[in-house]
């Protein structure tokens, strides 16, 4: 049997006495899409930034492909091929949208190459028109579009995308599912996301986080209807 | 006009300004003159190491001066030590490189945050300061050059055609040699800048944590960045210790290490030109304003014009509080605030007979 894409092991995060993560087990099929959701503070970003090599666990292992990445360094484990898109929009605010791709994709290409490349990532992310434009005056939504053009330019394996939908308007939130959806016909995706709307759109497997831990994991509309999911999170969302 | 026309404009116009300035100043000055504008050019050269490591890398050196003054030592032990000046030159660029490749390793890879990194850059140039300077006796010495402590070491043998002892270049020749060593480094980096290391260098100075998520890793790059630095710096060095045929410890002092930061503040983090402009500016009003003190009057105002360090003082906060920029980049801005104003008008009288 072949190893699970991504795999954790009692994985745990302990600043002083508070167990932001404490022993998760997670699994993640080659090809998977899985959303992540709970309530703010369960742990899902610093689930997150310890599979990223952000953090560095307190406990426990995290392997991809069955090699342990649990002390490897950020730059390291984007090269074997996790990419993440962060909650707060992490890009070169400074320099011009087409600047921000081209660095992302010239570390595995150069020249012309990379260049036809960046005009395609462009095209991808809709922002062919803004590409000489300062992304630190676009908009929060053209911002995390850049960002996922960031992470889709390192062409990785595993993309994370914590909450790639915040702060898009309707048809922006349609718009990120579609690729998101798109992008999973290639790769695994694991999401973490507070719109349920958008978890409907695109969820087939979700895992609940609280306090730390794996609470439950079921297919989505299992989750929508237990009652231990909507007593700790969704409550009024899920009824609306 | 759009970016790349008005940066290669920018470009051509320095080329041609660098060597009009080259190819008149000893036909049209007095050699003193030329004297103290070959300073200047060393000095930009300087200039332009920290601004690369500072301005681009985002790495804040307060001790730039190590590598300068390093350069400036190498370079006289070993021509006491060898005479011929091919290579003490290299050693001079070589050695203060080998330094700063070794001192970012130790900063970088152990993760120092940029705070502490001002800090043990100043004091490593403080400690070299204070080494050389109590090494006044006869006993210290390296081969046949004597470090002569705070006296420092005079009668440095100048520069010759390489591997030609014979051919010492002359005063005018050192002119040649600096203004076109500028012109060559700012070319140089500007290529660098341009070049895929470059770019990557400015996007981790932008987001180190963006650029790590991406997989570069910001510890080589940086490290990569501050050893070119330290070279530059070196390179400097060596053409200052042949200028003035003399080097003390105070090249590695307080005084040295902040005139550079200086420099870069006024003239412009983030660009090449402006620390030489800053550079050049700042050196040229420091040796005016000293001009004045001898013959100083005895009323007030004489008197504060006539301290240099005071009115350097003045004008260095007055950049950090009025124009944090820097020279070159404010006026960059209001360069395109008054481009754009005039196309807002342009287009405001376009459009009613559009509407006709």
């Amino acid at each position: 049997m072949t190893a699970p894409l991504l795999q954790t092991h009692d994985l745990s995060m302990h600043f002083g006495g508070v167990k932001a993560v404490n022993n998760v087990n997670f699994t993640l099929a080659e090809g998977e899409l899985r959303c992540l959701i709970g309530p703010n503070g369960a742990g899902k970003s610093t689930f997150f930034k310890m599979l990223t090599g952000q953090l560095e666990p307190s406990y426990g292992e995290v392997l991809f492909r069955g090699k342990d990445i649990s002390h490897a360094h950020a730059h390291e484990i984007a090269r074997m091929g996790i990419g993440i898109k962060t909650q707060v929009p992490s890009v070169f605010d400074g320099l011009s949208v087409r600047d921000n791709i081209w660095l992302a994709s010239s570390r595995l290409h150069s020249g012309e190459r990379a260049r036809r490349l960046v005009d395609e990532m462009l095209e991808r992310i809709g922002l062919t028109h803004a590409a000489d434009r300062i992304v630190g005056q676009l908009a929060h939504g053209q911002r995390q579009w850049v960002e996922l053009g960031l992470v889709l330019s390192t062409d990785p394996e595993l993309i994370l995308l914590d909450e790639p939908a915040a702060g898009m308007t309707h048809e922006e939130v349609q718009k990120t599912a579609e690729l998101v959806r798109e992008i999973n016909r290639t790769k695994a995706l694991i999401v973490v996301e507070h719109d349920m709307q958008f978890i409907r759109m695109i969820a087939k497997q979700v895992t609940v986080f609280n306090r730390g831990s794996i609470l439950v994991e079921d297919a989505v509309e299992n989750i929508l209807r237990n009652p231990l999911v909507r007593d700790i999170y969704l409550g009024k969302q899920a009824a609306a | 006009m759009n970016g790349r026309t008005l940066n290669l404009l920018g470009l051509v116009l320095v080329g041609i300004i660098g060597l009009a300035v080259m190819w008149l100043t000893p036909r049209l000055a007095e050699l003193d003159t030329v004297l103290d504008l070959t300073v200047y050019m060393i000095m930009a050269i300087l200039a332009l190491s920290l601004a690369l490591i500072w301005g681009y890398g985002g790495i804040l050196c307060f001790g730039q001066s190590a590598f300068f003054g390093l350069g400036a030592y190498t370079y006289a032990i070993a021509m006491f030590n060898i005479g011929e000046s091919t290579v003490p030159f290299l050693l001079a660029i070589i050695l203060p490189a080998a330094f700063a490749a070794l001192l970012g390793y130790f900063m970088f890879y152990g993760r120092i945050s940029d705070v502490y990194l001002g800090v043990i850059t100043l004091t490593v140039t403080l400690i070299l300061f204070n080494s050389v300077n109590s090494t006044a006796g006869p006993e210290f010495h390296i081969g046949a050059a004597r470090l002569g402590g705070f006296n420092g070491i005079p009668g440095i043998p100048p520069l010759n055609w390489p591997f030609n002892k014979n051919a010492p270049i002359d005063l005018e020749g050192m002119f040649y040699l600096s203004t076109g060593a500028l012109l060559l480094t700012y070319f140089g980096l500007r290529l660098l800048l341009a070049s895929q290391f470059g770019r990557i260098i400015i996007g981790i100075r932008e987001n180190e944590r963006r650029a790590e998520l991406l997989g570069y890793d910001p510890r080589a790059y940086k490290l990569g960045t501050f050893t070119i630095g330290g070279a530059l710096a070196g390179f400097a060095g060596c053409l200052f210790a042949n200028w003035g045929n003399f080097v003390s410890p105070t090249i590695f002092g307080l005084a040295q290490s902040a005139q550079i930061i200086i420099w870069v503040i006024v003239g412009g983090r983030g660009t090449l030109i402006g620390p030489v402009i800053g550079c050049i500016g700042i050196q040229w009003l420091s040796a005016a304003l000293g001009a004045n003190q001898p013959s100083g009057g005895s009323d007030l105002w004489s008197k504060i014009f006539a301290n240099a360090p005071l009115i350097l003082g003045v004008i260095l906060i007055a950049f950090v509080l009025l124009v944090p920029k820097g020279l070159v980049p404010t006026l960059g801005d209001l360069g395109q605030m008054l481009l754009h104003a005039r196309r807002d008008r342009k287009q405001r009288s376009l459009s009613p007979q559009q509407a006709e």
